[in-house]
C-alpha cells in the first residue's frame, strides 16, 4: 500500500488547507477507491455552520437524549459552541476510515472501553492524558475522583453501564431466579434464553455460574483450560439460546415472552420498567460493569473546542446529568451526591444504578485490554460453538 | 499501414470516447476494489516494512527452535524505539497482525516500546524479558516472523478452516475451532433453498401477472413492488412479528384451537424462519425476469399447441415452460446471487444457527481484519465464478434475459 499512503499524505496536506477555510465535503481519489466506508459519507451534508460549532458522535436513542439535555445543551450555552449530534453503532471501522484518509469529520466519539484500547495503540486517537480534567463540587481532583479503570491513554470515561440478568415477573410467580446461576440452570428454570451474539460477558458469565470467583475470571479465561470450562459451561443451556444483536432486542424479546430471562444492556432494561412500565426485573449479581468513554480521532478538525467539550462532559455534574435521566452510573464519585429522581417519573435513581451499593455485592469490571488481546479467536471460537 | 486521413482517425476515437466514460467506471467501481481485494488477502506489509532488520534476521539467522540470539533482541528494540518515535500508531499496527497470529500478545509491544525509551541496556535479550516474559515464549517469535512476509496464503488457509502444522504440513484446525467451512456450505444451502422456493412461489405469480387482464396484472404487479420498495429491516421486523412464540400466526392457531397455547409452534429462530423471510424479502426478483419473458411471449403458442391436440400439461411442459427458461434462468441467478450475501435477516430471525459467511466478512472488516475478510470473500467469489461456469457449460449464458 506505499503507493497509496503516499497518495494519501498529498492528499493530506492539500485536504488541511482546504479545511482551514471551509467544511464543504470533498472526495479524493484515495478515499472512494481504498475506504468503503467512506464512500456512505459522499452522502453527508454538512451544516455550513458560521457560527462555532463541533460533531459529536454518539449511540442515538434514550441515551444519546439524556446525553443532550444532561450536558450537551449546557455546554451549549456556557461557550456558545453548537454541537452537531451524529450517530454510530461503535466499532472503530468509521473512525480508521476517517483518520487514514485525512478527511476527519468527527470531533468528539463515544466509545467503548475496549475500543478506547485498541484505537489508541492504533493512533487513531489523540492522546488525552494530558489534558486538565475539572476537579470535583467537593475539591477532590480527577485523578482521586474517576473510578479505577474509566481514564485512559486517550479515552475519558463518560458513564458506568453493565450487562445484566433480567427476566419478566410475570413469568415467575414463586422462587424466581436471583444469581447468574440460576440463567445456567436448565432444570430449575427451564425455557429459551437471551444472550448477545458475542463471546464478550458471556465467557464470564459462565465462569461466574461455574463458581470461579469474579477477581478470577479473565485468569482463568487466559487459559486453555479456562476457556473450554466456559465453553462446557455454555454447553449445557445452548438447545435453549437465542441470539440477540442489538441491545433494543432484549426487552422486546421479554416483552414477547419469547425468552424467560436474557443478558441485556441495564438502561433499556431501566427503560422499559419506568416509561413503558413493564413488569421487568434486574439481577444484579455477577453484573459485567463497563464504560463508555469520550475519545478525540487524531486531527480533528476542532480540536481545541472537542477538549473543551470533553472538559465539560467530565465535570460531576455532567455525569449526574446523565444519571437522573437514564440509569448509566456517574464515573466519578463525587456524581453520586448529585444523583437524586428521575426527571420525568421522579422515581429515585440510586437503586437502579450499576454503581449502587446493593447492586454491587457481585460485580465483574469488564477487562477491555484482555478482550482487545483475545476478541478475533474467541469470535471465531463463539461462532465455530453456535453453529456446530 | 498507410498513413490514415485525419477524419479517419477521428471517426475512430469518437467511440472509443464514448465508452470511455464507462470503461472507467467500471475499473474505478469494480475492478479496482476486486483487485485490491485480492491483493489485500495475499499481501500484507506493516511488519515487514515496520521492523525490516527484525525480520530479515529471523528469516536467515534463526534455527526457530531456541530463542533468538542477542543480535535480534538488540535489532528489535532499535527497530521499536525509532519507529515509535517517529509515528507512535505503527507498533499498533504490527501489535495488531502479530496478534492475530498470536493471541495475547498485543499489549507486548505498547508496553515494550514505552519502556525501552527509559532504559540504558546492554543484555537486550535479559531487558526485554524483563519487561515482559512473553518475549521469552518461541510462539511470539514465530508471530513475528510469519506476520513479517509480505506474501502469504494464511488468510486463505485460516478462511478454509486450515492451518500448516508444526511439521509444516497443512491440517485442519480443531474441530471447536473450524468457524468457516460449516458457514460456506449453511450460506450455499440457504441460497439454493431459497432460489427454489423463490421459483415455486415466484412463477405462478409471473404467470398470473402475465396473463390477467390489465387492470388485474397491474394491481397484482403492484403488490409485488410494495413490498419490494419497503426496507429491509422493517420486512424483516414484520415477519418476527408474524411469526414469533406470542405472535400473530401463533395466536391465531391457538384462537382456532389447532394449537394447544402451551405449545405454541417455533416458527422462527430456527432455519424455517430465515428461509420464509428471506424467500419473502427476495421474491420480486424472481417474479420480475419471469414476468417480463411471459409478458412477450404471444398467446397465440399456446393456442397453436392445444389446436395441434396438446392437453394443456403437454402445452406447459413443452411450449410454454421452455420459452419460459431464459427468464427462469436469469430469476434463479439474482436471488441466488443475492441470497449468498444476506446476513441481517438470517441474524434476526435464524436463533443460534442464524449466522451466514457474510457475518464473518463484516466482523473483519469492522475489526480491521481486510486481508482475512478479503480471503472469505475471494472464496465466496471463486465459488460463484464456478457455478457460473458451470451453467455456461450447460446451459448457456446466452440463454439468460433479465428483462
Amino acid at each position: 500500500m506505499d503507493w497509496v499512503a503516499n497518495i494519501d499524505t498529498r492528499i493530506k496536506t492539500q485536504e488541511k488547507e482546504n479545511n482551514m477555510n471551509n467544511k464543504l465535503f470533498k472526495t479524493s481519489a484515495s478515499t472512494h477507491l481504498w475506504s468503503v466506508l467512506s464512500f456512505t459519507s459522499l452522502l453527508t451534508i454538512f451544516p455550513l455552520a458560521a457560527e462555532e460549532s463541533i460533531t459529536v458522535v454518539s449511540w442515538g436513542g434514550a441515551y444519546e437524549r439524556a446525553c443532550k439535555e444532561g450536558y450537551f445543551d449546557s455546554f451549549e450555552e456556557a461557550t456558545g459552541i453548537k454541537i452537531n449530534i451524529a450517530d454510530f453503532n461503535g466499532g472503530l471501522a468509521q473512525v480508521r476510515a476517517q483518520v487514514e484518509s485525512g478527511n476527519i469529520q468527527w470531533d468528539v466519539v463515544d466509545i467503548e472501553s475496549q475500543d478506547g484500547i485498541i484505537g489508541c495503540d492504533e493512533g487513531l486517537f489523540e492522546p488525552l492524558d494530558e489534558i486538565e480534567l475539572p476537579d470535583g463540587p467537593d475539591g477532590s481532583s480527577a485523578s482521586d475522583d474517576f473510578l479505577e479503570g474509566s481514564i485512559s491513554e486517550c479515552a475519558i470515561g463518560t458513564v458506568t453501564w453493565s450487562t445484566v440478568v433480567a427476566y419478566n415477573a410475570t413469568t415467575y410467580k414463586t422462587d424466581p431466579p436471583s444469581t447468574v446461576k440460576d440463567f445456567f440452570d436448565i432444570e430449575k428454570y427451564p425455557g429459551r434464553r437471551g444472550m448477545r451474539r458475542t463471546p464478550e460477558v458471556n465467557l464470564e458469565f459462565a465462569l461466574i455460574a461455574d463458581g470461579v470467583p469474579i477477581e478470577e475470571i479473565y485468569e482463568t479465561l487466559s487459559t486453555e483450560e479456562g476457556v473450554d470450562r466456559a465453553f462446557a459451561k455454555l454447553d449445557t443451556i445452548k438447545d435453549s439460546l437465542l441470539m440477540w444483536e442489538a441491545g433494543a432486542q432484549p426487552p422486546q424479546l421479554l416483552a414477547d415472552k419469547e425468552v424467560v430471562m436474557t443478558t441485556a444492556y441495564n438502561g433499556r432494561i431501566f427503560n422499559a420498567q419506568t416509561v413503558e412500565e413493564q413488569p421487568f426485573v434486574i439481577i444484579w449479581d455477577g453484573q459485567v460493569r463497563d464504560f463508555a468513554q469520550f475519545v478525540i480521532p487524531l486531527g480533528a478538525p476542532n480540536m481545541e473546542n472537542a477538549i473543551k467539550f470533553v472538559q465539560h462532559a467530565a465535570l460531576s455534574s455532567s455525569q449526574a446529568g446523565v444519571a437522573n435521566r437514564i440509569s448509566y452510573g456517574p464515573v466519578r464519585l463525587s456524581a453520586w451526591e448529585l444523583v437524586g429522581k428521575h426527571i420525568p417519573t421522579a422515581i429515585d435513581m440510586r437503586p437502579h444504578m450499576p454503581t449502587h451499593p446493593d447492586n454491587s455485592k457481585t460485580v465483574l469490571t469488564n477487562n477491555p485490554a484482555w478482550w482487545a488481546e483475545n476478541k478475533d479467536n474467541l469470535f471465531e471460537r463463539f461462532s465455530a460453538w453456535l453453529s456446530n | 499501414m498507410k498513413p490514415q486521413n485525419y477524419s479517419e482517425r477521428r471517426g475512430r476515437w469518437i467511440p472509443i470516447m464514448l465508452v470511455a466514460p464507462l470503461v472507467a467506471f467500471i475499473g474505478v467501481t469494480f475492478i479496482a476494489p476486486l483487485g485490491s481485494m485480492l491483493k489485500e488477502s495475499v499481501y500484507d506489509a506493516e511488519v515487514a516494512n515496520t521492523l525490516p532488520g527484525t525480520v530479515a534476521l529471523l528469516t536467515q539467522t534463526w534455527d526457530r527452535e531456541s530463542l533468538p540470539s542477542e543480535e535480534i533482541y538488540r535489532k528489535l528494540a532499535s527497530e521499536l524505539i525509532e519507529r515509535s518515535t517517529e509515528d507512535r500508531s505503527v507498533i499498533g499496527k504490527v501489535a495488531n497482525r502479530v496478534n492475530r497470529l498470536v493471541p495475547g500478545t498485543r499489549s507486548v509491544w505498547g508496553k515494550t516500546a514505552r519502556k525501552l525509551k527509559n532504559i540504558e541496556a546492554s543484555d537486550f535479550r535479559a531487558t526485554l524479558i524483563d519487561i515482559d516474559d512473553r518475549w521469552e515464549e518461541l510462539e511470539l517469535w514465530h508471530g513475528i516472523r510469519q506476520a513479517g512476509q509480505k506474501f502469504s496464503s494464511r488468510n486463505y488457509l485460516h478462511a478454509l478452516d486450515l492451518e500448516v502444522s508444526d511439521e509444516g504440513n497443512v491440517v485442519r484446525v480443531e474441530e471447536e475451532k473450524r468457524a468457516y467451512v460449516t458457514l460456506y456450505l449453511r450460506t450455499f444451502y440457504v441460497a439454493v433453498t431459497v432460489t427454489i422456493l423463490c421459483l415455486l412461489l415466484g412463477y405462478p405469480i409471473a404467470n398470473a401477472i402475465a396473463n390477467a387482464s390489465p387492470t388485474v396484472s397491474k394491481i397484482l404487479l403492484i403488490l409485488v413492488l410494495i413490498p419490494f420498495w419497503t426496507s429491509l429491516l422493517a420486512r424483516t421486523s414484520s415477519w418476527i412479528v408474524l411469526l414469533q412464540g406470542q405472535g400473530v400466526i401463533n395466536d391465531i392457531l391457538v384462537a382456532i384451537g389447532w394449537v394447544q397455547d402451551d405449545q405454541r409452534l417455533s416458527l422462527m429462530y430456527n432455519m424455517f424462519g430465515t428461509l420464509v423471510a428471506m424467500t419473502q424479502i427476495l421474491l420480486p426478483f424472481m417474479v420480475l425476469p419471469i414476468y417480463s419473458v411471459l409478458n412477450s411471449m404471444p398467446p397465440s403458442y399456446m393456442r397453436a399447441a392445444a389446436s395441434l391436440g396438446a392437453n394443456p400439461i403437454q402445452a406447459f411442459t413443452r411450449v410454454y415452460w421452455p420459452q419460459s427458461l431464459p427468464g427462469v434462468y436469469a430469476g434463479s441467478l439474482l436471488v441466488f446471487i443475492l441470497a449468498l450475501g444476506y446476513y441481517i435477516t438470517p441474524a434476526l430471525v435464524g436463533g443460534t444457527k442464524g449466522q451466514l459467511i457474510s457475518n464473518m466478512i463484516a466482523y473483519h472488516i469492522n475489526n480491521n481484519n481486510w486481508g482475512l475478510g478479503a480471503a472469505i470473500s475471494m472464496i465466496v467469489l471463486v465459488s460463484v465464478m464456478l457455478l457460473y461456469l458451470l451453467f455456461d457449460r450447460w446451459i448457456g449464458i446466452n440463454k439468460l434475459k433479465l428483462s
